[in-house]
């Protein structure tokens, strides 16, 4: 995405290429772009530029996809841990 | 039925200004329903989007000339993709928006031109068994709304393809500043009292002094995590945010010593340069919840390098500050 990329080596996107069906779903919804479908079946491109944000495993009919999905906000994740602290939800996040 | 505009009122461009700034961002909405952009027939296209205020007027914005049905779903005035993020804009929610509002009554076709980043939270293999409807993902930005309508619904890959080019992340620094300005009014309490802090015990001249000086150091190293930051975002080094926001940091911390140079000693001017480097850091950290490539996973392992440093720094520059006037 034109320059942006974040900590390689973190994305928890897994596919089993095995169970792929190969409809295609993932190559349309994903907004890095990052796989593509060919004869070899489906090929991960660069994974470390996935965002996790689960359209592609929300959207395989076979669950050949698996990714830890969330929205990559420190904030978010501040007030999760603050939550967990105090044992209830006294922290929102932004939006 | 109700017939919504295609162009801006007056009162559309300060709601905009009002939601951008962060005053009315939270109650900034649209009730969710059915609506007919210039007169939609039984063919014409049903696009589906979320009921925030700007989401909705991103919207019918673009579609000047174009006849067609807007399903606006209760998102609780949360953007698309937001909403889909953390599961309002959901597969449950267009299923029971489709129903509710009777749209297989007002088209013979059986399809929902649903944005792309809603994919998130919605299956369109679930839409279609739950409902009939055929979930066809449009592009991720309206403006390229009319030209997918135009090409049968096609969309290429730079319309695929989410971008975060300088005016887009220029919009987002108004929001991050307003939600400061809670904290800040705590940071300014503490930043008096800290400062205050002598061998006379409490010295309100020094209070003032040194306060204000604090917190003019507080506002230069909010413009450097906050506003330069996001500006300069691809062209800082490093991966990690928290890392990002140092170089604006040192930036603002330069700026703020030399300011206050003749009035503070040398144990001064490294605490304020400390806390001004902090404070672009953490802000910096922050900002990516507002980006479109930042992963949770990759969120948090940065937060677990950088909050346990902010806080180090943080309290070693407030033990410098508070110990200042002892020698």
């Amino acid at each position: 995405m034109h320059g942006y990329r974040y900590i390689d080596g973190t994305a928890t996107l897994r596919v089993d290429r095995q169970r792929c069906v190969g409809c295609g779903n993932c190559t349309l919804v994903c907004p890095h772009r990052i796989f593509a479908l060919s004869d070899q079946g489906l090929e991960v491109r660069d994974p470390d530029l996935c965002m996790e944000c689960g359209a592609c495993a929300k959207n395989c009919p076979v669950q050949a996809i698996a990714v830890s999905p969330g929205v990559g906000c420190a904030v978010a994740i501040l007030s999760a841990w603050a939550n967990r602290i105090v044992g209830r939800k006294i922290f929102s996040d932004c939006c | 039925m109700p017939r919504i505009a295609t162009t801006a009122s007056g009162h559309d461009i300060w709601g905009t200004i009002g939601a951008r700034i962060g005053l009315i961002r939270s109650r900034y909405r649209v009730a969710p329903g059915l609506y007919a952009v210039g007169t939609p027939g039984l063919d014409s296209a049903v696009l589906v989007t979320a009921n925030y205020k700007l989401s909705f007027d991103a919207l019918r914005f673009q579609l000047s000339g174009i006849n067609a049905w807007l399903l606006v779903i209760d998102t609780r005035g949360i953007n698309v993709w937001c909403a889909a993020g953390k599961g309002t804009f959901s597969t449950e929610e267009v299923i029971l928006s489709v129903n509710r509002y009777q749209v297989a009554q007002v088209v013979n076709h059986r399809e929902l031109v649903v944005p792309q980043l809603a994919a998130t939270g919605v299956a369109a293999q679930e839409v279609k068994r739950q409902c009939g409807f055929r979930v066809l993902f449009g592009p991720i930005r309206a403006a390229d709304l009319p030209a997918y309508l135009a090409h049968g619904k096609q969309c290429d890959e730079a319309m695929r393809t989410v971008t975060f080019f300088l005016p887009e992340r220029a919009v987002l620094i108004p929001v991050e500043l307003f939600l400061l300005a809670k904290p800040l009014l705590v940071i300014l309490v503490l930043a008096f009292l800290l400062s205050g802090i002598s061998p006379t015990v409490f010295s309100l001249t020094l209070a003032l002094n040194r306060g204000l000086m604090l917190m003019a150091a507080t506002a230069l190293g909010i413009a450097g995590g906050a506003v330069l930051m996001p500006l300069m975002l691809p062209w800082l080094p490093f991966r990690q945010f928290w890392l990002k926001g140092l170089l604006p940091g040192l930036v603002a911390a330069a700026c703020s010593v030399l300011l206050f140079a003749p009035r503070i000693v040398l144990t001064e001017k490294i605490a304020m340069g400390l806390w001004v480097v902090t404070i672009s850091s953490y802000l910096a950290m922050n900002f990516t919840g507002s980006t479109p490539f930042t992963s949770p996973s990759g969120v948090e392992y940065e937060m677990r390098r950088g909050i346990p440093m902010q806080i180090g720094v943080t309290c070693l520059a407030v033990f410098l500050w508070a110990a200042s006037p002892f020698w």
